[in-house]
């Protein structure tokens, strides 16, 4: 486990762009505090700001400060800002090209006891649709600290999916090296790919430990950038496993799978199942529940791994 | 541009500049006219609300707003977002009556592959300042700029214009509540209170009286103004520059169809109503003898 929330990785990033940059403003919607950007108002207070309850003001607030030359970076909970603000996304942001960070934190079960009416289960499918929108996803807080400044230079906006608290680092600060439109091989294998992605990576490591007890030997990529997708990446898995699983948290229609099973269809035909929520709405819950509910654990990663190889082998 | 046309323009912009009031009234025809063509050029088109704004267009950038039309993007201009981007048409004939692009170009309205589309979008027409069109959301993306020229200290008016069917959109009064509490003094909106939207009149549909009212309580200076009248422009606008606290919502109370009677006689159904030759014949006409 980090010794870090994600939030706090957020914000201290955030922190330094401020300092150096004075273009740099943050946008919150009365979730400052469960953002991470609480903080900020104490340095920055004219360049922090709250709009409150009232996100799709919050949006094109920031598109039209965006016109001016300014850098905003608008936070809430993943449902509001996606499905709550879509069309504001849609035309203020990137219809009319301007430049918008769009953190959404607590994405799909990860929203917890705050239960299916805060739970995104299809932030990802919505927002996929709009042209021009980059769509990422962190890991861990090595990943998300190398990713944001790199975002923070691209001359477009992206939607990060943000998982706000503590979670176990996959990837060593000593060796990983970002890149923003590349999928991360996290092992190399040749029995199945698993492409995962936000907390269903650590998931997948769990799975992997079984996985390799049993002698299956998986490719494991993580896809941290959904739109657009790494289809090399996922083409050359392929070529070596000849089956794939996806592993998600998000409805199974519209995000991770739906983006792989894309690029299999146009590029390489080949077997491929989802583990994600299943079409079905969020409830309340802790984490291993919520796994348990919706078939997101290890095992049942494992199990769909069987399960896609024995439609490889057919 | 023809010799005669470029004759003319010269002549409205040069000579009849000092005339003051006599000359924006010129102005109006002008761009009522081309308004006209501009929309008989695709012979269909957002009439209605496009002739109701064409005082307040001619105002702001031919008497206030501190724009360049050779420098269009000159920093710590004044701005206008027009919220209901369905008056492009009349933005457009105002842009290129002041020297932002050639008049010829209005005859393009939304012909394949063209820079002037049905509403307004920043990155095809020069001398558009945001993007509009799905209601509610330009008058956020002023509130916005607005934001931002206060952080940047640089002194500029951003000038808005919604509708009054706009009003409606919930995103509005988000807005205008922010806008309140940032205490954006230098934010200017005018409602084009022309009373009818597209479905009927705006008191049978979804009435927003006392509008004023709801302006003064969410915090603006509020002034109700005939929005056809120069004078009465000018006065809101030294009113709203002199408020020091609070954004200007200027209501203008206008007429739908503003210049030609066949189609203010049409009532809430000239909205989007055809413009074809007999039809901008006659109307170009009446304009041209007002």
């Amino acid at each position: 486990m980090a010794d870090i929330e994600m939030r706090a990785v957020l914000a201290e990033e955030l922190k330094k762009m401020m300092a150096n940059d004075d273009r740099v403003v943050v946008i919150d919607a009365d979730l400052a505090k469960a953002s991470g950007t609480w903080s900020l108002r104490k340095d920055f207070p004219d360049r922090a700001i709250d709009v409150g309850i009232a996100e799709q003001n919050m949006v094109s607030i920031a598109a039209g400060m965006s016109s001016y030359g300014y850098k905003p970076w608008v936070t809430s909970f993943t449902p509001f800002v996606s499905r709550r603000v879509c069309d504001q996304i849609t035309l203020s942001v990137c219809y009319a090209k301007q430049n918008v960070k769009i953190v959404g934190t607590d994405p799909g079960i990860c929203a917890e006891i705050n239960g299916g009416t805060h739970m995104g289960l299809e932030d990802i499918g919505t927002l996929r649709s709009i042209a021009d929108l980059v769509i990422f996803e962190p890991v861990d807080t090595v990943q998300l600290r190398q990713a944001i400044p790199v975002i923070a230079g691209l001359d477009k906006s992206v939607y990060i999916r943000l998982f706000r608290k503590k979670i176990a680092d996959v990837f060593d600060e000593n060796t990983y090296k970002f890149d923003m439109f590349k999928a991360d091989t996290i092992q190399e294998g040749s029995d199945v790919s698993i492409f995962c992605s936000g907390i269903m990576v650590q998931e997948t490591m769990l799975a992997n430990e079984i996985l390799k007890k049993e002698g299956i030997k998986a490719d494991i990529i993580n896809i941290h950038t959904i739109k657009p997708i790494d289809e090399e990446a996922i083409i050359k898995s392929v070529s070596k496993t000849g089956c794939a699983i996806t592993a998600e948290n998000h409805n199974i229609h519209g995000a991770l799978f739906s983006s792989v099973a894309e690029v299999l269809a146009k590029k390489k035909p080949t077997p491929c199942l989802p583990i994600g929520i299943n079409d079905r709405f969020g409830e309340v819950g802790k984490l291993p529940y919520l796994k348990q509910v919706f078939h997101m654990t290890a095992e049942d990663i494992v199990a769909k791994v069987k399960e896609v190889m024995a439609l490889k082998n057919n | 541009m023809s010799k005669f046309n470029m004759f003319w323009q010269i002549f409205y912009l040069k000579v009849l500049r000092g005339a003051g009031e006599m000359y924006r009234k010129e102005i109006c025809k002008i761009i009522r006219e081309d308004t006209i063509k501009c929309i008989g050029s695709i012979g269909v088109g957002h009439v209605g609300g496009c002739l109701s704004i064409v005082e307040i267009l001619a105002s702001l950038y031919f008497k206030h707003m501190n724009v360049d039309p050779t420098n269009p993007h000159m920093e710590g201009r004044d701005r206008l977002i027009v919220s209901k981007g369905h008056a492009g048409p009349a933005v457009y004939a105002t842009l290129a009556n002041k020297g932002y692009f050639d008049k010829s170009e209005l005859l393009t309205l939304n012909h394949s592959g063209t820079n002037l589309p049905s509403h307004c979008d920043m990155n095809k027409t020069v001398g558009i300042d945001m993007t509009t069109g799905s209601l509610g959301q330009g008058f956020s993306c002023a509130v916005g700029i607005a934001l931002a020229s206060k952080l940047s200290k640089d002194g500029a008016y951003i000038y808005t214009i919604i509708g009054d069917g706009e009003s409606q959109e919930g995103q509005i009064w988000e807005a205008a509540m922010y806008a309140a509490q940032a205490k954006l003094n230098h934010l200017i909106a005018f409602t084009d209170y022309n009373k009818m939207q597209i479905d009927g009149n705006i008191e049978d549909v979804n009435s927003l009286d006392p509008l004023d009212k709801k302006w003064e309580s969410f915090g603006w200076n509020v002034v109700v103004i005939d929005g056809h009248s120069f004078e009465e422009i000018d006065n809101a606008i030294a009113c709203a520059k002199a408020c020091e606290d609070k954004p200007t919502m200027i209501i203008a109370n206008t007429i739908k169809g503003k210049g030609v009677k066949y189609i203010e006689d049409k009532g809430f159904a000239n909205h989007s109503i055809p413009m074809l030759e007999d039809d901008m014949a006659t109307a170009i006409e009446e304009i041209r003898r007002a």
